[in-house]
């Protein structure tokens, strides 16, 4: 199969700008195409961004092939997967790469069942196995209570990969690189969906992506109101709230606060886990916190078994006591400047 | 408004609430090994997908098919859809489907599929809960040439399309589809209901049917391992270095005073 050649991410843009799981991908990318020897390209498709072609190559890419259309503007199904299609056909990547989002984990399985091909998604490792140079591809399964590596000997070799677990490359602005338009040749009817609303879900203040504290809530919450208590510490520590799973599900917060397997995977400086048990799906998304201190009644909880320093006791009455104290301290400081 | 014909994949899982020591490995074979105790459930994304089915049949009236794939499935855990008011249950199970991957299981499921013929929507959990790929959902839209949403927490039918609320990354999107369409269904949809007793009664009364290979016109190399894209060169177990230090103290107050203590000596807050 030596016509395949080359790796091939799929970008995207967040608020104007290469998300931040896309340079992720171009670094892991870069990577894999020294292994093989061969070029990097990054596949672009939206509405208005020209200048992001340059950021890519910045960024690693030697080639970067855009579909910048006014239909392509926000993500399709059906338009995105005939877009990439196309352009994976035409140039016959050996490896092709998405980011473990919304639009990954949708259009990289239809892409990859479209080619005829196999994907492994929400992968955490890559590598080239020497030998056979084919694409080791490693995720957790069994909500990451074990992890698997699979290869694939159909190609492209496809993957999706988890977000914060790759990291970016230093922004280099003198790579020079090719930057290849490609038309999209948009059959009418091959649109089935069509988005009739995009809501985004502000949270207020600091996003739980970027805060480098994290108050995390679980189920012995118990309620909408108990969360009001996790948000007056999160603020006092310009940090943001989270929740584990049913917390959500029970509607008691929005679906944009949740950490982990299914919701976000955030690596905060110090990420406080109170009344949550630390299922590993819900450790999936909080591993890569630098410090986890844990408040649980349960000393058996699995969340002390992640956690650096932990408190058994009744969150109820730990949290307010916890609150003071770090009000004070904060209080203190201000004082003192 | 006309009745919804719409059918359910749902899959039989080792329960992922199951403690992670009951979790191990048997590196010899590549697999996975579970103490004894942890029980066989319907995977919880699919009893989700069932949820979002059953709703839309309470709302309008439908008809609804559960499908399960697997190789000695239990009786008592694969007829819970049944008790949960589920129509009909169709359970693909044979030696030859064992050893699966997403696209020997997308092929048998959409073969089983094509066989039924009639229907309007079909539901899958946004991916299962033991091996977290999410692809049988996709795989099915594209081998049948269905359109695809992804993710579903709340889904209307009726006039020819569905309505469906979609999660993204930053919120949700209200996407209209045509149907016949598939559409996964993610935990947002809530808790699915508790059996009742007239359900767990009406379902003693069905006998689900059970479909081979052959009765699906699957080819078999394209089932179970034979029809495998991908091949598990390695599994393992993660080292969690557990090293927590647990904060002592005599009242509430002297507990949480130690540990601003720490967190301060740490350099943490």
């Amino acid at each position: 199969m030596a016509e395949y050649e080359g790796v091939m991410i799929f970008g995207e843009v967040r608020e104007g700008k290469l998300a931040a799981v896309t340079t992720e991908l171009l670094g892991c990318g870069r990577n894999l195409a020294d292994a093989l020897g061969q070029e990097l390209y990054c596949l672009l498709v939206g509405n208005d961004m020209t200048s992001l072609a340059g950021e890519a190559i910045a960024y690693g890419a030697d080639r970067v092939y855009v579909v910048d259309t006014p239909p392509m503007k926000d993500y399709d199904t059906d338009l995105y997967l005939s877009v990439s299609e196309k352009v994976a056909r035409q140039v016959m990547p050996r490896i092709v790469l998405f980011g473990q989002t919304a639009i990954g984990r949708d259009l990289g399985p239809c892409l990859a069942f479209r080619l005829g091909t196999a994907i492994s998604t929400d992968c955490v490792e890559l590598a080239i196995e020497p030998g056979s140079k084919l694409l080791l591809q490693t995720k957790p399964v069994y909500g990451d209570n074990a992890r698997a590596t699979f290869t694939c000997e159909s190609y492209p070799q496809m993957a999706t990969v988890r977000a914060r677990v790759m990291s970016s490359p230093e922004r280099d602005g003198s790579r020079e690189g090719q930057i290849i338009n490609v038309e999209a040749s948009l059959d009418p009817p091959a649109v089935r969906t069509k988005v009739i609303k995009r809501v985004v879900e502000e949270s207020t203040g600091i996003k739980l992506e970027d805060a480098n504290v994290v108050v995390c809530g679980g189920r012995g919450i118990g309620s909408a109101e108990g969360f009001k208590k996790l948000e007056k510490l999160a603020e006092i520590l310009k940090g943001a709230v989270g929740a584990s799973r049913p917390p959500c599900d029970n509607g008691w917060v929005p679906n944009n606060l949740l950490v982990g397997l299914t919701g976000k995977i955030i690596a905060p400086d110090l990420y406080i886990a109170v009344a949550l048990s630390g299922s590993s799906q819900h450790m999936t998304g909080c591993s890569g916190a630098r410090n986890i201190v844990a408040i649980n009644k349960d000393p058996e909880a699995n969340i002390f078994k992640g956690a650096t320093l932990g408190v058994v006791g009744d969150w109820e009455e730990l949290l307010p006591v916890l609150t003071n104290k770090i009000e004070e301290l904060m209080a203190g400081r201000k004082r003192d400047r | 408004m006309t009745a919804v014909r719409m059918i359910v994949c749902c899959k039989q899982v080792p329960d992922p609430e199951a403690p992670p020591e009951s979790f191990r490995i048997d590196p010899e074979r590549n697999r996975i090994v579970l103490t004894p105790g942890v029980s066989a459930v319907i995977d919880p994304y699919a009893e989700r997908a069932l949820e979002a089915a059953l709703r839309v049949k309470d709302a309008q009236g439908g008809k609804i098919t559960v499908l399960s794939l697997g190789t000695n499935l239990l009786p008592d855990v694969v007829r819970k859809p049944l008790s949960m008011g589920a129509d009909e249950l169709i359970l693909l199970d044979d030696e030859a489907f064992a050893g699966g991957d997403s696209w020997s299981t997308a092929y048998a499921l959409s073969m089983a599929i094509k066989k039924i013929g009639d229907y309007d929507l079909i539901f899958c959990g946004r991916q299962a809960s033991d091996w977290d790929a999410g692809q049988v959902g996709p795989g099915i839209a594209e081998m049948l040439g269905l359109p695809l949403v992804t993710t579903a927490r709340k889904i209307t039918a009726g006039n020819g399309k569905a309505t469906v609320d979609k999660i993204t990354d930053d919120g949700y999107e209200v996407v209209e589809v045509s149907l016949p369409a598939l559409i996964t269904v993610s935990n947002e949809v809530g808790e699915p209901r508790y059996p009742t007793i007239k359900g767990i009664m009406g379902a003693r009364k069905k006998e689900p049917v059970i479909w081979k290979p052959d009765d699906i016109g699957a080819e078999s190399s394209r089932i179970g391992a034979a029809g495998c894209r991908t091949k598990m060169v390695k599994l393992f177990q993660p080292v969690h270095e557990g090293k927590c230090e647990i904060i002592e103290g005599n009242s509430p107050d002297e507990a949480i005073a130690n540990l601003v203590t720490k967190l301060r000596e740490a350099r943490i807050v």
